[in-house]
């Protein structure tokens, strides 16, 4: 976090300086640790087997919030007879269709209920769901209703959550944390004593992660059992408590919740696929839930439409839904390439991104945007993913020639963020604005410029068309007001449409205004209210000195400038705090109102002793306790009975490319990871366990760069501070390779290799693992052969390998070799690559299988 | 010196410093300080060697095993005894400052500030400073031959702003304001360090009877200034100059003397 994130690091260090212990679990010993009061090296790549442990931990030593866990998570619930473990399967859930590659979740559901998961992969269930709504809408409109699970507060029930819980979780001991992470347990005990002594009514504990924890093939399941660690500690929605994702960028997000993403509308709302008869209300059937607040995704829907389509979105056309465009499939950024190079994908546009340098398999990046058509770069400068045609590593090598690369490139310069204005919105969900400084210059341009004078020359040159296919187009509401010498657009006219008019005309305050019958319009339903009485909200800027310790007016947090959600929870099942020092909301029985530092996260006037009458729904449906008011129960989910499409609890297995056998397991990997739609001869995989590969090398960012080094490799004052590309490994692998400090290493895997300075250090640990001792190599990835500082990009290394639920490349643990000297350069690269698979006897089908 | 004005001066708490050259970055850019050239050191992550006419903030990494004194479990099981040492250094504006002394051309004064500056357009690369200056700041730039150094950023707090270097410092290691005021924190702070057994905890330059009579700009430490690349005692070479040219004013005399003698025995 002090690595990449030293902005957001103050405020740890001001914890620190209150008394707060910070832990540091890393694989290398980095700035963050320096400042650590424990640092905790591990094998990257095993942390659900750490974490686990904790989980263990907590519950065999009974260390839980018994109180807080029995009235808030889903502790108590019960789960289907059809429902069977990874511990009875060798390492995967019931409902695995190997062939297909596919979870069929309906045996992870409570008992005699169907649960539709809060948000994320909805559509995974779609045909499903449009079946059984189907049965549903034969008894009556509104559909089957998603009745209470059933309980057992005793939480004896052999099949109730925690007693699942207790079961899974036995075999993550610290002896298998010991053989697996190569934490000795004395180490781990220390964790776990600071971790639950810092827990429960009086205090709190954090934690914070980053794409460390998300890079993974089963990357989201490491912050899963992060949750659910929290929601038995009791550490979710209280001050001081949480889980904190590090974004890597300014806004990123801010581009999750306005995504940039191809699987969610604005939102979180899911997109619709290319089903056909699909209409608004099929879609609201499968996607909605009854109870809690996403049971209104019609309004937040409609609302967004309006917003999009203006007075061309009517009732009688379902508000322009048909407009919305479908998926076909998974359609992230390496399905993209994989079109690419099947020549589906012809065009591509690259705003602010470095695929050939800092996406998985930079190799096939470029091989793939060497069959487009055309493409679009928006940089500072000409970066590797503008210029891969003419200098790129295939030149060199061979496999590509310019003359017979038909990709025509445009590159259009970019404004940088003193160069316009705009918002960031930050890891806590808070919006802050930020004013232009200075005008771009030359033809640099911000991407609101580029975005709004685009779509006004294409409707421009679709006016008059009376092809059905260009109406989504030409309906679209594109008025937005432009200013200045380079027009342009309005960037809080932008933020005022996202926030909402209500019929008036007048901006809306928050998204509880919402109506689904097309009086509201509003552009994402979370950020309702950043615009509240036509303030730019987001543009606060009260010193923390001069209001509440929560500080509500300093930028606009969503939803509703809450600053914690859930925060219900933070207040016992009667409403009281659970502790003076853990003061946040509370009930207030004389005025019936709930009152709080901040806003409180609930029905302002529901009594704690609520109960819903039979057959309500929406908010109406949830009950005085129920804190966690965007889930389908109403509870913090200890067991995922929908949402994820690789498990409903946290498994650990091993990276796609490990020196290790899964030692908890016959299953050595996620079974669902995707990996076999990117087999390709340059994305080949390693063998379990290959001396050939018999390291673990591990990505990540240096303070000194940003990313991919667009915005940094080529300005001296950032580039002098970390002139080139290095390694990091420790004295005795150094000793074992025959490495010179400041000499020269080569790094293989089966997709390539690099060449880095070495950083011979003791920062870097060797760790016993399985007995045996394993050397780790990190290895930053901001360089590509471009620009002011230069060298190579380590992803060329990393396979294409992902996480199922959010397709993101595993780049945090890969095995590798390393070697003394510089790598050869043209075809005898290749060759070399190739010589590694040769020697690991590596083939097509090595690590596809499931 | 304005009498009204207090003696400003920064308090760098290397205690809290995470690495991030922040101040470093912030400095040239607000000062148009050239590049410095683009040397992989291998010195940890200090790539900045020191500092010079083209680096007026320089943060040193250290990477060191700390003796094992106090084996407090906590200590013991953070990577072993590994400790990386990260400290922001800068001009001292001493209160005797050799620089100054030595400046034949008046281009170095003292400000109202109570911190000594560099004037480009009258410095005219005597380069007598450099040698003067006991902790080897004070640099001429190949390119121009002129003196430069950090100038506490003397346009920014004229202006009534702190300097770039302490604004940009997100952990507040880099402190600015009046000197006793930042004496008396330091003071506590060592103190609150030491409570927590961090015995190492010490300033560094805050003395006003040491050898250039206190820092204007000093440091909390957590190891020997050695370890950082500080000189453990500076003395201004210009303290013993009154002494010297008694010393050279009698050997004069002396020889003077020893010549007429000379003459009038040879006489």
């Amino acid at each position: 976090m002090a690595e990449c994130h030293p902005v957001g690091f103050q405020w740890v260090m001001e914890a620190k300086a209150r008394g707060a212990k910070v832990i540091h679990v890393d694989p290398r010993f980095t700035r963050t640790s320096a400042m650590a009061d424990l640092h905790v090296p591990l094998r990257a790549g095993t942390d659900i087997a750490f974490l686990g442990a904790l989980v263990n931990h907590v519950l065999t030593e009974e260390k839980y919030f018994r109180e807080y866990m029995v009235a808030y998570t889903n502790a108590a619930a019960i789960v289907g007879e059809d429902f069977v473990d990874t511990e009875d399967l060798d390492g995967v859930f019931s409902g695995l269709d190997p062939e297909s590659r596919n979870y069929d979740v309906n045996t992870w559901q409570y008992e005699g209920t169907e649960v539709q998961a809060a948000s994320g992969e909805r559509d995974l269930e779609y045909e499903d769901k449009v079946s059984s709504a189907g049965r549903g809408e034969a008894h009556g409109s509104g559909g089957a209703a998603v009745d209470q699970p059933e309980t057992d507060k005793t939480l004896q029930h052999p099949r109730c959550v925690f007693q699942i819980l207790k079961r899974h979780f036995a075999r993550y001991t610290p002896e298998t944390v010991e053989q697996i992470c190569g934490i000795p347990p004395d180490k781990f005990r220390q964790v776990a004593e600071l971790l639950t002594a810092n827990s429960g009514r009086d205090r709190t504990t954090a934690f914070v992660y980053s794409v460390g924890w998300t890079q993974h093939t089963v990357g989201v399941q490491y912050i899963r059992t992060a949750s659910i660690l929290q929601s038995l500690l009791g550490n979710m929605g209280r001050p001081g408590g949480g889980i904190l994702a590090l974004r890597g960028h300014a806004s990123i997000q801010g581009s999750t919740d306005i995504p940039t993403l191809f699987n969610i509308l604005p939102g979180y709302i899911p997109m619709p696929h290319a089903h056909g008869n699909e209409d608004l209300d099929k879609f609201i059937e499968a996607e909605s839930v009854d109870k809690g607040f996403w049971a209104e995704m019609r309004s937040y829907l409609v609302s967004m439409l309006k917003s999009w389509w203006g007075p061309a979105a009517r009732a009688d056309n379902d508000f322009c839904f048909d407009y919305l465009p479908r998926l076909t499939g998974s359609h992230s950024t390496y399905e993209t390439v994989m079109a690419q190079l099947a020549g589906d994908c012809k065009g591509y546009f690259v705003l602010g991104e470095n695929p050939a340098v800092g996406s998985s398999n930079a190799k096939l990046q470029r091989l793939g945007m060497a069959e487009l058509d055309w493409l679009v770069v928006r940089d500072f400068s000409l970066i590797e993913s503008a210029t891969w045609w003419k200098d790129g590593p295939e030149i060199d090598s061979g496999e590509l020639r310019t003359e017979d690369i038909g990709t025509e490139v445009f590159f259009m310069p970019a404004a940088a963020h003193t160069e316009k204005d705009g918002s960031f919105t930050n890891t806590q969900r808070m919006l802050q604005w930020h004013h232009q400084a200075v005008e771009p210059p030359g033809d640099a341009r911000s991407e609101l410029w580029f975005t709004y004078h685009l779509g006004r020359i294409i409707r421009e040159k679709l006016a008059g068309s009376t092809d059905e296919a260009d109406r989504p187009i030409l309906d679209l509401t594109w008025d937005y007001p432009c200013k200045g010498a380079i027009a342009e657009p309005d960037a809080e006219a932008v933020l005022a449409e996202i926030n909402g008019f209500g019929p008036d005309g007048k901006p809306l305050s928050s998204y509880l205004e919402l109506k689904d019958d097309g009086s509201t319009m509003c552009g994402c339903w979370i950020y309702c209210g950043v615009y509240a009485d036509g303030e730019n909200q987001a543009a606060r800027r009260k010193p923390g000195a001069h209001q509440s310790w929560v500080a509500p007016e300093w930028g606009w947090a969503w939803p509703a400038n809450r600053r914690i959600l859930y925060n219900r929870a933070s207040a016992d099942p009667d409403g009281k705090p659970w502790s003076e020092r853990k003061t946040l909301v509370w009930w207030d029985a004389e005025e019936r109102k709930w009152k709080g530092h901040d806003v409180p996260d609930f029905v302002p006037d529901k009594a704690p002793d609520y109960q819903p009458p039979e057959g309500a729904r929406g908010a109406e449906a949830l009950s005085g306790t129920d804190a966690f008011v965007m889930q389908a129960d109403g509870k913090a989910w200890l067991y995922a009975p929908a949402g994820l499409t690789d498990g409903p609890l946290p498994t650990h297995y091993e990276p796609q490319d490990s020196p290790f056998e899964n030692l908890l397991y016959q299953q050595q990997r996620n079974p669902v990871r995707q990996v076999k739609p990117f087999k390709h001869p340059d994305n080949r995989m390693h063998p379990i366990g290959s001396d050939v590969f018999p390291y673990v090398a591990t990505t990540y960012r240096l303070t000194e760069h940003h990313t991919a080094g667009g915005m940094s490799r080529w300005l001296p004052y950032l580039s002098e501070l970390q002139p080139e590309m290095f390694c990091e490994v420790s004295p005795e692998l150094a000793a074992e390779r025959g490495l010179e400090h400041m000499g020269w290493a080569t790094i293989v895997t089966a997709r390539g290799a690099i060449e880095a300075r070495v950083m011979v250090t003791e920062r870097m640990t060797p760790l016993t693992v399985q007995g045996r001792q394993l050397h780790q190599v990190g290895l930053p990835y901001h360089w590509g052969p471009n620009g002011y500082s230069v060298g190579d990009a380590a992803n060329e290394l990393a396979s294409i390998s992902l996480d199922p639920n959010t397709h993101i490349q595993e780049v945090k643990a890969l095995s590798c070799d390393v070697r003394p000297g510089r790598r050869p350069t043209g075809k005898a690269r290749l060759e070399l690559v190739r010589e590694y698979q040769r020697r690991a006897g590596i083939t097509e089908d090595t690590g596809m299988e499931p | 010196m304005d009498m009204d004005t207090p003696r400003m001066g920064f308090f760098t708490d290397t205690s809290v410093c995470i690495g991030c050259k922040a101040c470093e970055v912030a400095c040239k850019e607000w000062n148009l300080v050239p590049e410095d050239g683009l040397n992989l050191t291998g010195m940890s992550y200090d790539n900045t060697v020191g500092l010079s006419a083209d680096t007026w903030r320089h943060v040193a990494f250290i990477e060191q095993r700390k003796p094992v004194e106090n084996p407090d479990a906590l200590a013991m099981a953070a990577g072993g005894d590994l400790q990386w040492l990260m400290a922001s250094d800068v001009c001292k504006h001493c209160t005797h400052a050799g620089c100054l002394d030595v400046c034949p051309t008046g281009s170095l004064f003292r400000t109202e500030f109570g911190t000594v500056v560099v004037q480009e357009d009258i410095c005219n690369g005597c380069g007598y400073c450099v040698p003067a200056c006991p902790y080897g700041v004070i640099d001429r730039r190949e390119e121009d031959g002129r003196a430069w150094k950090c100038t506490l950023c003397y346009d920014r707090i004229s202006g009534g702003q702190e300097p770039a270097c302490a604004k940009a410092c997100p952990t507040d290691s880099i402190q600015f304001g009046p000197l006793d005021e930042l004496r008396e924190r330091a003071a506590l702070r060592v103190s609150e360090l030491q409570g927590a057994g961090v015995t190492e905890a010490r300033l560094y330059g805050e003395d006003p009877t040491d050898g250039v009579g206190g820092d204007g700009a000093f440091f909390l430490l957590l190891a020997e200034p050695e370890v950082y690349g500080l000189p453990p005692d500076p003395v201004v070479p210009t303290r013993d100059l009154g002494t010297m040219w008694r010393q050279v004013g009698l050997a004069a005399l002396t020889a003077v003397a020893g010549v007429a003698l000379a003459f009038g025995v040879g006489r």
